[in-house]
């Protein structure tokens, strides 16, 4: 039995854990939240080693220690464009390790305690799933694999029968708790994350990476059913509703169904884009004949996008700005919800570089101002101004709120090549006759941009 | 029968607070917060280190020790990155004062 103070002492963890939650969800507070949240996760572990007493103490401290390094060289190794599959893969580290206890524990689950079962059974195919669709999603972040939706005749019917396949195991393994059963329902698991992320386009991915971290955290709920441990059943139930919530609003962001995300790609092809580039006639001009147009505009947007964050020019844009409004151009940056590989992923960039905070304007508030600016720069971005996800009902992006670049009287692209957008769409705004492209990494242009401004 | 249905009671009451501590995000937020969630789930650690600490034969342990390990990486590296991101939300005030500098 775990001693009086020990369960309070989790109980202190676990209202860390919500005041955590509570205080992310604010600007002012996120990183004290943060804190608080880590505080609670060192007080929860300390209390487990003083309670349990666990045996085995020297290989575990190890261990301990082996994942702390880990963890700590790959967050403060990792660049700020690399953030997102670094999140994905420490969901699925999670999902993995939960998996492995729910298999560890089945041993100690005997008949009659059907509901442990159940959530032994849970934990072990969902943790799996969560694994194993990180692992397919960070793979698809780092471009080890294509970011396009993979899909191969059968994979409806293959991923369904596996669902069904991993049902009935979970019922076998409930009605006879043997590990075998247990290992073969992991292994099932495994499966069904692979098919479940493999349809799923680039630009739906940080969804999926939200949706996967709510089913680590039921996971892990289940995980603390099982042992009979509150804090993890309270924490994992809040990770999983509140990760549950939090899929739903970044989809609604981006004007997008969870479900079609999910099984868009597999019930037809519209979600599928095009992904190569026509070879259409585009008007693409020199660094000079884009300065001239920069320099004497009266009103200048500019729309920052992952490009930007890939070539790390944010320095140079903010130059290249201060330029122009020393020049006496008005100049704000237009910035895109989803903008980048991750909501959020632009104001981080921008704010590194030092731009101040007024001239980052968020989509609803300068989406009217497009109409009477004279030159929009669009700076690595691509399908965040596509008109498609106004006009083309086929198009994946359809419903997506965009920036109304296409209503400026002029749009430069700063743009590595012809390839689409990672939604692997057309842009038909690059075909349109106001708009001119300069080919090149972001900061080599914006830096021959920066040269060229100080001579017209 | 009675500590399953407090179990479950603590479940359902859980997921209550779990919406609602988030529902008044904003989208900027909402990277830091899934991190920072994400970073909540690693307290599977706890549960790595019970099982690990009861386990009898070597082959437990050793997958005991993996799972202990993973976890680790979850929860420590998901603290870790998070305070990362939330380094770059500084408020006008402070980036004020840094530039005074």
């Amino acid at each position: 039995m775990i001693p009086t103070w020990a369960q309070i002492g989790y109980l202190v963890a676990a209202v860390c854990f919500i005041v955590a939650l509570k205080a992310l969800s604010s600007p002012r507070s996120a990183r004290a939240g943060n804190a608080l949240g880590a505080a609670g996760a060192v007080l929860a572990v300390v209390i487990t080693f003083v309670a349990y007493k666990p045996d085995h103490l020297v290989p575990i401290l190890i261990a301990l220690g082996v994942g702390t390094v880990g963890g700590v060289i790959g967050s403060r190794r990792v660049q700020m464009t690399h953030m997102p599959q670094l999140v994905a893969l420490f969901n699925g580290v999670g999902g993995g390790a939960a998996a492995l206890v729910a298999l560890m524990e089945l041993g100690d689950v005997h008949d009659g305690q059907t509901v442990a079962a159940i959530a032994t059974a849970f934990t072990i195919l969902v943790g799996a799933i969560s694994f194993s669709g990180s692992v397919v999603t960070f793979a698809k972040l780092q471009e080890l694999m294509t970011t396009r939706p993979v899909i191969f005749p059968g994979l409806p019917v293959l991923f369904i029968a596996s669902v069904l396949g991993g049902i009935a195991l979970a019922g076998w393994l409930v009605s006879d708790p043997r590990v075998w059963v247990g290992i073969l329902l992991c292994l099932i698991g495994l499966a069904i994350g692979v098919m479940l992320v493999l349809p799923v386009g680039g630009a739906d991915v940080p969804i999926v990476i939200s949706l996967l971290n709510a089913f680590t955290g039921l996971t892990v709920a289940a995980g603390g059913y099982v042992l009979g441990n509150t804090l993890l059943l309270v924490a994992g139930t809040l990770v999983g509703a509140a990760g549950t919530l939090l899929t739903k609003l970044m989809a609604d962001a981006m004007g997008r169904s969870v479900f079609n995300i999910l099984f868009g790609a597999v019930r037809g092809g519209s979600t599928l884009g095009g992904g190569t580039a026509s070879d259409r006639p585009v008007i693409s001009g020199g660094a000079e004949d884009v300065a001239i147009l920069l320099g004497y505009a009266n009103r200048v947007i500019i729309v920052p996008g992952y490009g930007l964050a890939v070539a790390q020019a944010q320095h140079t844009l903010r130059d290249l700005v201060e330029e122009l409004q020393a020049r006496g151009v008005k100049v704000d940056y237009a910035i895109h919800p989803v903008a980048g590989r991750m909501p959020g992923h632009m104001n981080v960039l921008l704010a590194e570089a030092q731009v101040p905070y007024e001239q980052l304007r968020e989509m609803d508030e300068i989406n009217g101002d497009f109409k009477s600016t004279d030159v929009v720069l669009v700076v690595g971005a691509n399908d965040v101004v596509n008109p498609a996800a106004r006009n083309t009902p086929s198009a994946p992006i359809y419903g997506m709120p965009i920036l109304n670049a296409d209503e400026a009287q002029r749009v430069i692209f700063l743009k590595r090549s012809m390839r689409p957008g990672f939604a692997g769409i057309e842009n038909e705004l690059l075909y349109d006759p106001r708009t001119t492209l300069l080919f090149g990494d972001a900061r080599d242009s914006l830096t021959k941009l920066l040269a060229a401004l100080k001579t017209v | 029968m009675t500590e399953s249905i407090a179990l479950l009671t603590i479940f359902v009451l859980a997921a209550f607070v779990g919406v609602e501590v988030i529902s008044k995000v904003s989208s900027t937020l909402h990277t830091p917060l899934m991190s920072g969630a994400n970073a909540i789930h690693g307290v599977i650690l706890v549960g790595a280190i019970i099982v690990t600490g009861q386990a009898e034969s070597a082959i437990v342990v050793v997958v005991g020790l993996l799972a202990v390990v993973l976890a680790t990486v979850n929860m420590v590296g998901g603290f870790v990155v998070t305070d990362r991101m939330l380094e770059m939300f500084r408020g006008p005030g402070a980036r004020k004062k840094e530039l005074q500098k």
